[in-house]
């Protein structure tokens, strides 16, 4: 499998779906799993899943020691790989910034010279491909499309990818051609398309002009979370919290978050609103709470990481997720674990798989704003969301979406 | 002689227009006129006028022998009025052939029975006035809001004066019993019990025009055959469905009216008559009394209350309306009673229910709502605001009992005047009459009042007058020192 992102260091949904879904495949059974990630910091949860750093595998000749490797990457890999995918090297790559392992460094985060790293991906799954043997080829998001391709043009193994999102989300339609043709090429590669929901399914097909046959929506789920997250504990607010959790950008929708807030406030003094995250609307946004004038009842604590989230979820009575267009959404997923209330968007993947929200369009503002006032004033309201949507959430795991992945895997394989 | 016992339910709720939270205590309109006709005349059309005509011609075909109940809500009947009163014409008709039977239920159709018995009462009673009003008749019977029954009814009800009810027949109460007999109520056993045969009342209602159901398609002369079959011993079949069954939930194109049609014929030769319920109920002797414990009704798979109150959403909503019932009862703003009877409907709850599977499809089919959530918001904004306008009519801090107390007092008050008032102006009359009489005596009294003789006394011995007429003139002077017990005798 290739990814981008591994818990525990992400930086949006993709990971934790990456690391739920890896997870849920190895719990049904025989399965032999290798995941190569850009950059590996030494704390991963290695115990379903081979893993190896992009930043650990050389490209390039050179003749450290065993002890060397051994001192330099063995928290990281196993020296005997090291000298294993130094055997398949298959061109010169000493022209590139190399290490002194012959590696190319990897950031694995977004950075500017995104393509430049997608591209050095591909080159180091070359290696890859070449030392592993394998039956399958799984390829998590645009990035890791081009690392796909040239693993099955080496080995000629079949090639699943995975479809987190498309531009098209990302953008609110103003697609950027350079990854539009990415992601275009890793599907007409592909043998087989996953989507994460019927929405990203339909616009692969529509979009992207994909055969529907070849294309299989596979929902996302959630992994349990540990008591000690449960378990938080933060302090609880007089009012009532309403939160949005996310990115702060255009296709989160947080504008509408705003208006509603606006207008539940107009009738309704309890409730204080949330919107945690960063992004580049940030800046417009608290422009526009304080246009409305409703800052002193609109906060921005910013981005908030680990525990915190969960912190922030328990002390809040309602959680919202406007987005204009979700490829499928799980922070709803884990509020609800939380025992959360949710509103979602109609135009959010996991609506597809929920019934105990609150779903409205994202363009909908008095929809959200009476959904908030009726869970924040009506007890029944928000506690038979609570229970309901807990168990509901309890019921939606990953190895039941692991399981549908290796069926397709074995369509793909004709087995 | 078997029988066949038809009743049809009839009955559409005021659905409730989007009523959003900045609504309240700035609106007080509460329903979707643009929905409520629009359904209710397609539904009028497509079902209840044919199916009226077809039950006309069935009664005029078979000579009589055809016979069956209704019953229409209150609520239903007042959309007809405005929106289909050619539907009420029909059933007029129905009730001039003599062999429909109107039955007695609550007006709203509402779930009061469950928690409320004077607002019950009060339901039933508004329901049997506007039947008295329309059809001319006294229903008998009473069929409780979707067939809610509990023994905990059955003395309410039979002091209400009701012979009889009709109730489903839950599996689950029946157990090895049959529907199809005559029962009494467990805790009150002058009440007769008639109770729904699901099996062959589904058959027509949900699966009449089912292509999957191994006996499909249903004939008359089938289903004849099958009552038939019954055992000789049981008497009565009770098929009760919705009126809706015929050209809404079974589709005109089913045959479902050519069906219904020809039952009187197919049972006519099998030698199995059509009954009323309160035929019924005079005619047959019941087999044996039936406990239910917990209230059922003929709505879902349980087939008890869970259609309406299954989940917290529903008994919130429930709890706070009737919180307001007393209250009210108490006051006569009658545009707040209108608006209490049309959001006591239980539809409204029905919508919030958050079941699965084939329960679940069952309510979001009749469900206005996308989902049991919205249901719920809008309704309680609607309750919300109606409640506001409940406790501007009285004060909340004044307790329900003083308030009562109060409102009696002032009631009293009002008769107290009215008393007071009659006192005073038959005083008022006596004061006229004594002054017209003592005017006409004025000349009379002229002559002994030379004596200078008090008026007052001359009352008592008119007889006597020529008599004392002579003496006065001794009297006044004689007073000065007679003693007092000589003046009775003047």
């Amino acid at each position: 499998m290739f990814g981008w992102e591994f818990p525990p260091h992400i930086l949006g949904g993709l990971g934790t779906a990456s690391y739920g879904l890896t997870r849920g495949m190895w719990q049904c059974g025989d399965m032999d799993i290798t995941f190569v990630i850009p950059k590996p910091w030494g704390d991963e949860d290695r115990s379903f899943a081979h893993i190896i750093g992009a930043s650990q595998v050389p490209v390039a000749w050179r003749d450290p020691s065993r002890e060397y490797v051994e001192s330099r990457i063995g928290n990281l890999m196993d020296p005997d790989l090291y000298f294993k995918l130094r055997s398949n090297i298959y061109a010169d790559f000493n022209y590139m910034r190399t290490n002194d392992l012959g590696c190319i460094e990897f950031s694995g985060r977004y950075p500017d010279n995104l393509l430049e790293e997608i591209n050095n991906y591909s080159i180091m799954a070359g290696v890859v491909a070449r030392t592993l043997d394998f039956d399958i080829i799984h390829s998590h998001d645009w990035l890791t499309y081009p690392a796909g391709i040239h693993a099955k043009q080496v080995t000629g193994k079949p090639l699943v990818i995975h479809v987190h999102a498309t531009d098209f989300d990302r953008s609110r339609g103003n697609v950027n051609p350079t990854v539009f043709g990415i992601e275009k090429d890793g599907m007409t590669h592909a043998d087989h398309i996953i989507t994460v929901s019927n929405l990203t399914r339909d616009t692969v097909i529509n979009k992207y002009g994909i055969d529907p046959a070849k294309v299989t929506t596979v929902h996302n789920a959630v992994t349990p979370l540990s008591e000690e997250l449960l378990n938080v504990n933060p302090p609880r607010a007089k009012e009532k919290v309403v939160t949005f959790l996310g990115r702060i950008t255009m296709q989160k929708g947080p504008e509408y978050f705003v208006e509603a807030a606006a207008k539940v406030l107009r009738n309704n003094h309890n409730v204080r609103f949330v919107m945690a995250g960063s992004g580049d609307m940030m800046d417009k946004m608290i422009l526009l709470a304080a246009e409305r004038g409703i800052a002193d009842r609109f906060h921005f604590p910013g981005f908030q990481k680990g525990k915190q989230v969960y912190e922030m979820l328990k002390a809040s009575d309602v959680y919202i997720m406007p987005s204009v267009s979700e490829p499928f959404g799980i922070s709803p997923l884990e509020a609800m674990q939380m025992g959360v209330p949710s509103i979602i968007s109609k135009q959010s993947g996991c609506a597809e798989i929920l019934t105990n929200v609150i779903k409205t369009d994202y363009w909908d503002i008095d929809a959200m704003a009476d959904a908030i006032n009726s869970i924040v004033t009506y007890p029944a309201m928000y506690e038979q969301l609570r229970e309901d949507g807990l168990e509901e959430v309890n019921r939606i795991t990953w190895d039941k979406a692991g399981q549908k992945v290796i069926d397709i895997y074995n369509k793909v394989l004709g087995r | 002689m078997k029988a066949i016992c038809f009743y049809f339910q009839i009955h559409q709720p005021f659905r409730l227009k989007r009523y959003r939270f900045f609504d309240i205590g700035n609106d007080h309109y509460y329903y979707d006129d643009f929905a409520n006709e629009d359904i209710v005349t397609r539904i009028a059309r497509n079902s209840y006028i044919p199916a009226a005509e077809s039950l006309l011609r069935m009664i005029e075909q078979s000579e009589g022998r055809f016979r069956c109940a209704i019953s229409v809500t209150g609520v239903a009947l007042e959309q007809f009025e405005q929106y289909v009163p050619e539907f009420i014409d029909i059933l007029k008709k129905l009730a001039a052939t003599g062999k429909v039977e109107f039955l007695a239920e609550t007006y709203s159709h509402s779930l009061a029975s469950l928690t409320d018995p004077d607002e019950f009462a009060e339901q039933v009673r508004l329901h049997d006035e506007k039947i008295q009003l329309i059809f001319g008749q006294k229903p008998t019977v009473l069929r409780n809001t979707e067939l809610i029954y509990c023994d905990e009814l059955a003395p309410q009800i039979y002091s209400m004066g009701y012979k009889a009810v009709i109730t489903e027949g839950a599996k689950h109460i029946l157990g090895w019993k049959s529907p199809n007999y005559v029962y009494s109520a467990a805790d009150c056993p002058a009440l007769k019990l008639l109770l729904k045969n699901s099996k062959l009342s589904d058959d027509i209602s949900f699966r009449f025009s089912n292509a999957d159901w191994d006996a499909y398609p249903l004939t008359a002369d089938k289903y004849i055959d099958w009552i038939a079959q019954t055992p000789p011993e049981e008497q009565i079949v009770n098929l009760f469905m919705n009126l809706e069954t015929f050209g809404e939930l079974q589709h005109r194109d089913s045959g479902i009216f050519q069906f219904l049609e020809a039952l009187p014929r197919f049972a006519a030769e099998k030698g199995i008559e059509f009954i009323t319920p309160s035929d019924a109920v005079a005619k047959l002797k019941p087999v044996g009394e039936l406990t239910v414990l917990h209230p059922i009704s003929w709505a879902d798979e349980a087939r008890d209350t869970s259609a309406w109150l299954g989940n917290k959403l529903q008994r919130e909503a429930f709890d706070k309306l009737y919180s307001v019932s007393e209250r009210v009862r108490l006051c006569d703003d009658r545009r707040l009673k209108q608006d209490w009877n049309y959001l006591q409907a239980s539809d409204h709850l029905f919508y919030m229910s958050t079941k699965h599977m084939a329960d679940g499809d069952m309510h979001s089919h009749f469900s206005p709502y996308e989902t049991p959530f919205q249901a719920f918001t809008n309704y309680m904004n609607v309750l919300a605001d109606f409640i506001v306008r409940v406790e501007e009519q009285y004060p909340l801090s004044i307790e329900n009992e003083e308030l009562n107390s109060l409102l009696t007092t002032i009631r009293n008050q009002a008769t107290e005047i009215e008393t007071l008032n009659k006192e005073v102006n038959s005083m008022r009359k006596n004061i006229e009459h004594y002054n017209e009489e003592h005017l006409l005596r004025e000349p009379k009294a002229e002559e002994p009042k030379k004596p200078g003789r008090k008026p007052r006394a001359k009352k008592a011995d008119d007889a006597v007058e020529p008599k004392a007429a002579k003496k006065p003139g001794r009297k006044p002077r004689a007073k000065k020192t007679d003693t007092p017990a000589e003046t009775p005798e003047a």
